[in-house]
């Protein structure tokens, strides 16, 4: 592993289910310490790939590499790595001291050390005391905590977690999320973690892998991940996008002047890429990029007219679609603000305008869709 | 309530009221309703099983002179029950034959219904039924089928015989409280399957791969998830054959021999040839009371067992 600082590497790993294809050519390195997730829809091959990691499954090709050794002959009960299962997997006939105390048996320590290392670990999931509750005596975010000191309390070197808040309700999955990303650091373990909410994969990550049919799409961070999406299925994954089909009719420096219908010339910065005129793309906009005003306000670099179709209020932010000429689908447009450009706000039907930066544009080759 | 009292039609207003009253009573009263579908089981228990418990019970007071009953209070038969040495030693002779009949059933019906619950994904009721399959023909032919394959010119004997292993036939195979352990295992063989199988077949899988990811493996992973978490089907198991072999006569007279002779032989004669019922109730009633005792013990051990892995 010379040269490589990644801590946990997966390296063309491709599982084979009969002729379904789970996981497909997966390269991925992960560093220490990092929290790092793994976000998709279901059935994109993330929980196969996290059981990979586990041993519960062997790829076909590939390898897994854990602190630069390969554990694919591994065994998951040989593995350094331990896992939070999505069904939290409690056993049933134990108490919860014993089940946080399951892993300890190859360490053969004193009854009383023992006792110490499980409350130590019931403590930092904030379950001190709770060690002689049955097991069919917790809630379900209780039987998650269980889980965790259990999984952690071997200090593993790759904690293991699949949608292990998936079935808490909304607002104990904010309050564990935070938990969750404050002992991640307090431990300094590497932290794997399958979901498919996206929202959650973007505030405890800081790596995210977004993969869709087997393949991972893009792995980098949250804002680069939503800034800067590197595919459509990634674009569209994550957040809400407007996508438009549009030609490059010129390049100039950083700016591209595209050809967009509906809008006729639109103005984005080029970011590295290189089109040549001609070229089919889709540009894409975040709602949240684009400004909504009455009368078309100078300076911004596109301004198209539009006619708005349905207004949504939602407390902290307004959702709209404004008709624009010759386009599909609406435009959808989110602000902070529900009264835009004053008033009570505008009322359905009435003429708009949007505008928006060259640089919120995103460039995306076409594809399939 | 208004149509069931429009139901009984131009019957006076009082008693059309009552009937009324009385529906609406049964109607509430989900215990009325429980006891109202019990009641042709509770009907047929009462007559066939706590009637005669309960004459049993009665004439095992009672003093046989002769060929009459006397119907005088006495303990004496139970007296003679529990200071008889034949007794006694037939009672341990029947606890041993019974209870390893219990535990080898148990030791060899555990890995089939493992198998069926763990290795088996596809078609696992074919599986199922093809165990119970023995209880397909009837119980005195498997009894039979045993003779002719332990009996002196049996399968067994022969084939040994054939490949010059023994030079006369093995005699200690049929007649022997062996014998009897042999018959009755195969005979009781898929009521250990069974329970055992349902409580496997409840274990979530997820919670061995919990075992195996905190370091077990395969055999910690039996002994630490699997075993403890079947212990219900196993009990249950234990149970459903110690009770029912504990009492049976058939077995031990067609393949027992005079060395595999039980309890229940000895009541099935004090009812018959030796025309003393008093006796054979109290024998019956004492038979029942050790086997309730020994339930409970086996019982109270599990849930001790239970909770000091807790």
């Amino acid at each position: 592993m010379a040269g490589d600082d990644s801590y946990l590497r997966i390296e063309r790993v491709t599982k084979r289910f009969g002729a379904v294809v789970a996981v497909d050519a997966v390269d991925i390195s992960i560093g220490a310490g990092e929290f790092f997730s793994l976000l998709g829809p279901s059935g994109c091959g993330k929980t196969t790939l996290l059981r990979m990691l586990a041993g519960f499954e062997t790829p076909d090709e590939g390898e897994v590499y854990i602190d630069g050794q390969p554990v694919s002959g591994q065994p998951p009960h040989l593995r350094p790595t331990n896992m939070v299962f999505q069904n939290y997997a409690i056993f049933p006939h134990l108490n919860v001291a014993r089940n946080v105390a399951y892993g300890l048996r190859k360490e053969k320590l004193p009854r009383q050390e023992e006792d110490r290392r499980v409350e130590e670990a019931l403590e930092m999931v904030k379950l001190g005391g709770y060690g002689d509750r049955r097991s069919n005596e917790l809630s379900g975010g209780q039987r998650q905590r269980v889980a965790l000191a259990r999984a952690l309390i071997r200090r593993p070197k790759v904690l293991l977690l699949d949608e292990p808040l998936g079935a808490l309700d909304k607002k104990l999955r904010e309050d564990m999320q935070i938990e969750l990303r404050q002992l991640q650091q307090s431990l300094g373990i590497t932290f794997v973690f399958v979901t498919h909410d996206q929202e959650e994969a973007m505030t405890l990550s800081d790596r995210i892998a977004v993969m869709a049919d087997g393949r991972a799409l893009q792995v980098a961070s949250p804002k680069e991940v939503y800034n800067r999406p590197t595919s459509i299925t990634v674009a569209d994954f994550i957040g809400q996008m407007n996508f438009f089909e549009a030609r490059v009719s010129e390049t100039a420096g950083e700016e591209a002047v595209l050809d967009a219908a509906g809008f006729g010339r639109m103005r984005a910065k080029l970011g590295g890429a290189a089109l040549q005129p001609g070229a089919s793309i889709v540009a894409a906009l975040r709602p949240e990029k684009l400004t909504l005003s009455p009368a078309r306000s100078d300076g911004a670099a596109n301004a198209v007219e539009g006619v708005l179709e349905a207004a949504a209020y939602l407390g902290d932010r307004s959702h709209f679609h404004v008709r624009v000429a010759g386009l599909e689908r609406p435009v959808a447009v989110a602000a902070q603000d529900w009264a835009v450009g004053g008033g009570d706000g505008l009322d359905e039907g009435a003429p708009v305008w949007l505008t928006w930066d060259n640089d919120s544009v995103i460039l995306l080759e076409s594809e399939r869709r | 309530m208004a149509d069931s009292a429009s139901l009984s039609g131009p019957a006076p207003a009082a008693s059309a009221s009552r009937s009324a009253g009385l529906a609406r009573t049964f109607r509430r009263s989900e215990t009325l309703r429980g006891y109202a579908l019990l009641s042709p089981t509770l009907l047929v228990m009462a007559l066939a099983m706590a009637a005669p418990t309960a004459m049993t019970v009665a004439l095992s007071f009672f003093i046989q002179t002769g060929f009459e009953i006397e119907a005088t209070f006495s303990l004496q038969n139970y007296q003679k029950v529990f200071t008889n040495p034949i007794f006694e030693a037939l009672f341990y002779r029947t606890l041993w034959i019974s209870g390893t009949c219990a535990l080898a059933t148990v030791l060899i019906a555990y890995p089939m219904a493992y198998y069926v619950a763990f290795h088996v994904h596809r078609r696992k009721l074919v599986w199922v039924i093809l165990m119970t399959l023995p209880f397909w023909t009837s119980y005195l032919l498997r009894v039979f089928a045993w003779k002719v394959v332990l009996g002196y010119n049996g399968a067994i004997n022969s084939g040994l015989m054939s490949l010059g292993l023994i030079s006369e036939p093995l005699e200690f195979l049929l007649y022997s409280p062996e014998a009897v352990i042999i018959t009755l295992a195969h005979a009781w063989a898929a009521f250990a399957i069974l329970p055992i199988y349902v409580s496997l077949e409840k274990i979530d899988k997820s919670l061995l791969e919990a075992a195996a990811d905190l370091g077990d493996g395969p055999m910690a992973r039996f002994f630490r998830v699997t075993l403890p978490l079947s212990m219900p089907g196993v009990v249950a198991a234990l149970f459903l054959i110690f009770i029912p072999t504990f009492g049976d006569f058939v077995t031990p007279a067609l393949v027992g021999g005079p060395d595999g002779l039980m309890l229940a032989n000895i009541v099935q004669k004090l009812f018959g040839k030796l025309n003393d019922w008093p006796l054979g109730s109290a024998l019956s009633i004492s038979m029942m009371a050790v086997v309730t005792c020994l339930c409970l013990a086996i019982l109270w051990l599990s849930r001790k067992a239970k909770e000091r892995l807790i």
